[in-house]
């Protein structure tokens, strides 16, 4: 949309106001999150730009922060210093890696199911598998507490595993299913008429095509485990600590910057989930002859 | 069957009617896809389906006081609820109170307390002197104990509990209370605190869904009409919040908006406030709401961008070249082909802030706490778990018609991710 050369002056500043209008939005929605970054960095305990700090005196930069969430103790280091951070990352890619593992099996078969032109109750079916992306996550947590701790699932790993299973597969669920429209089913066909037979013709025909829209549900799958703390809060127990769970105690307690480090690590780490999902989502539509939406 | 014997069906190589034979093919293909998708329904339904079912079964349930009180309760109610029981029923419950184990008789008097509050301290007290009294008549020894017991108030308090089930909870969800006699009336001014939450929630999801329309509309605008490889670097901008910690964010929002946080700082700094009277950006109502905002405006404009695509640039030439100034061939025809993808978004950005639980926990502060709060609050912190049920079923109840109605408008189907 670019301004046509004979635009009146009304146009010109109309156009330049928008512009600057969408330059602010994407600013409101941008910047908040570079800014934890170089405050990882500073050495006041508060979150703060201090005056150090802004004429970057060395006295206000320091990576004592960092060393405290790998759980190294030096003199400096002031506030209660605990493993918790570290325990927290092994227990989060545990828990979401598990989960993910699980979620993506069961979620791709179903959409298999699902995109098959005779499912009978589509509509319905599809409803149910994504209810749980919808349902908000507090009554979520809630029913989940009330009938796991029946089961004596609550404060285990069992239990939320579980939970984050059901979480996960709406979006495998829908990124599959996306990727299945516009399916060929003739090449089925004609692999079975090959000779392939149904394992055969899947793992040589159907996966290498939907391939890019199971990793990228399941990428959906691993980051809605990794970030999800409400479930964590209610069906976990202190040992089951995560690192969003290690994040709300840290905000709610002493709030110290390893929070800071922490958080950088995580915006690192969805940049490089979302570069994935792109570049798998372009090689999709690369792969299945569809031009840019 | 009989009208096609008499037109004569076609038949197969095997003389099974075509009919027959293409209804039994289509019932296996239906079957294996429903084989298909089997696993996964089963997981949903036994790990989030029957959860959900338990919660709401919890909502309305009152059998647990019956299991402590059941002979009492069941005299009790042939009481006329005039004047005071007679001596039977303070028989029953003395014994019955005698015979519950401490954590049992705890639990109970949480209970009788929600629907009277001086029911716990009362069986407290009764539980430690009763054990003086030897033998009957026990009405007047137990009144003698504590003068409560000849307190009507009290006896009539009991009668929303005798049934299993009881709509107490949901009442209370509403501000609303059974009275002595079992009709529904309004709770005292000072406990009325959920209307007001609710309220709260809906015009904090509200304003959300309309600030984000305002951010989202013009940006997914200008998305849908540059160039791809401008486009697509913006889109990474619209993505990125969406990839990143929801904690993360909030983090950042706090140390954009403490009292001593970057915005204050710079308003000062640029000499627009005064450093004495710094805004109260947070721990209230307006974080909430900007947070709130910055954190759903991705569930909002990549709605509206997928619809946008698909609206041809030639209209909006067409009504240029017809004479239309840019804004009223704006209003007239961009706008009416956009409205799909204001209501998925606006639909979406609504039903996912109505629940919203961490962002006002932690920006918040009091005035910014949404019905999402109490739940949480009932069910960690006072263990009212009948009262977090009910709370929870009326929000689902809420979700669900939104959802249906997301459902019937937009279809799930077609929700897109990035």
């Amino acid at each position: 949309m670019a301004l046509p050369v004979y635009a009146t002056t009304t146009q010109r500043i109309g156009y330049y106001t928008f512009l600057t209008y969408c330059g602010l939005v994407f600013f409101f929605l941008i910047s908040p999150i570079f800014i934890v970054l170089p405050l990882s960095f500073s050495s006041s305990p508060f979150f703060e730009f201090t005056r150090e700090f802004m004429t970057l005196d060395p006295s206000g930069w320091s990576l004592k922060w960092y060393k405290q969430m790998i759980n190294i103790c030096g003199v400096e280091v002031t506030t209660v210093c605990t493993d918790k951070w570290m325990r927290g990352t092994v227990n989060s890619f545990y828990i979401g890696i598990v989960s993910t593992l699980i979620a993506t099996g069961l979620g791709t078969v179903a959409a298999l199911g699902l995109s098959r032109p005779h499912m009978p109750f589509r509509a319905l079916i599809m409803a149910i598998l994504i209810s749980p992306m919808i349902v908000p996550l507090i009554i979520t947590a809630a029913g989940m507490f009330f009938f796991y701790s029946k089961l004596g699932l609550t404060h285990s790993y069992t239990g939320l595993i579980l939970a984050h299973t059901a979480l996960g597969t709406p979006f495998v669920v829908i990124t599959v299913t996306a990727t299945l429209t516009g399916f060929d089913n003739n090449l089925i066909r004609a692999s079975q008429s090959l000779g392939g037979d149904t394992m055969r013709t899947f793992f040589k025909v159907i996966m290498p095509l939907i391939l890019p829209g199971v990793i990228s549900g399941a990428l959906f799958a691993f980051i809605t485990s990794f970030d999800e703390v409400v479930v964590v809060l209610f069906v976990g127990s202190v040992e089951q600590v995560t690192i969003p769970r290690q994040m709300w105690a840290g905000l709610r307690q002493e709030i110290s910057p390893v929070i800071l480090c922490m958080a950088t690590c995580l915006v690192a780490l969805s940049i490089a989930l979302l570069t994935t999902v792109e570049l798998l989502r372009r090689r999709s539509e690369r792969l299945r002859g569809i031009k840019n939406r | 069957m009989s009208s096609e014997t008499i037109s004569g069906p076609i038949l197969t190589s095997d003389g099974i009617p075509l009919k027959v034979s293409l209804k039994k093919a289509e019932r296996i293909n239906k079957i294996r896809a429903f084989l298909l998708v089997l696993p996964l329904l089963a997981f949903i339904l036994i790990s989030f389906i029957i959860p959900i079912g338990d919660m709401l079964t919890r909502s309305v349930d009152d059998r647990y006081i019956n299991t402590v009180f059941p002979k009492t309760f069941e005299i009790y109610k042939k009481w006329d609820k005039q004047g005071l029981p007679s001596e039977e029923v303070y028989k029953t419950m003395f014994i019955e109170i005698g015979e519950a184990k401490g954590f049992k008789i705890g639990k109970a008097s949480t209970r009788m307390n929600y629907s009277k509050s001086g029911w716990k301290s009362l069986i407290k007290k009764s539980q430690r002197k009763f054990k003086k009294i030897k033998e009957g008549p026990y009405k007047e020894q137990m009144i003698a104990v504590d003068k409560r017991w000849g307190d009507p108030i009290y006896w009539k308090a009991l009668g929303e509990m005798v049934d299993p089930t009881t709509f107490g909870y949901y009442l209370n969800a509403v501000d609303l209370k059974y009275d002595s006699n079992k009709k529904v009336i309004a709770q005292p001014e000072n406990r009325r605190i959920y209307m007001h939450t609710w309220i709260k929630t809906f015009k904090v999801s509200l304003l959300v869904t309309i600030f984000t329309l305002m951010l989202g509309y013009p940006i997914a605008y200008l998305l849908a009409t540059l160039p791809l490889k401008y486009s697509n670097l913006l889109m990474i901008c619209v993505l990125l919040p969406f990839w990143t910690s929801l904690l993360v964010r909030t983090v950042a929002w706090m140390i954009i908006l403490q009292q001593k946080g970057v915005f204050n700082n710079l308003m000062v700094m640029a000499g627009l406030i005064a450093d004495e009277n710094r805004w109260k950006l947070m721990y209230n109502e307006t974080g909430t709401i900007i947070v709130m905002t910055q954190i759903l405006l991705p569930f909002m404009v990549l709605p509206l961008y997928s619809v946008m695509k698909t609206i041809s640039p030639s209209y909006m030439k067409a009504a240029l070249n017809l004479g239309a100034s840019p804004l009223h061939a704006f209003w007239k025809v961009y706008m009416p082909n956009s409205i799909p993808g204001i209501s998925a978004g606006g639909l979406l950005v609504f039903i996912i802030a109505i629940g919203y639980f961490i962002t006002p926990e932690l920006v918040g502060g009091k005035d910014g706490q949404m019905i999402g709060n109490w739940i949480a609050y009932h069910l960690k912190t006072t263990l009212n778990w009948g009262l977090c049920a009910a709370l929870g079923s009326v929000l689902l109840a809420v979700m669900i018609v939104f959802y249906w109605l997301y459902n019937k408008i937009i279809g799930v189907e077609n929700i897109k991710l990035g």
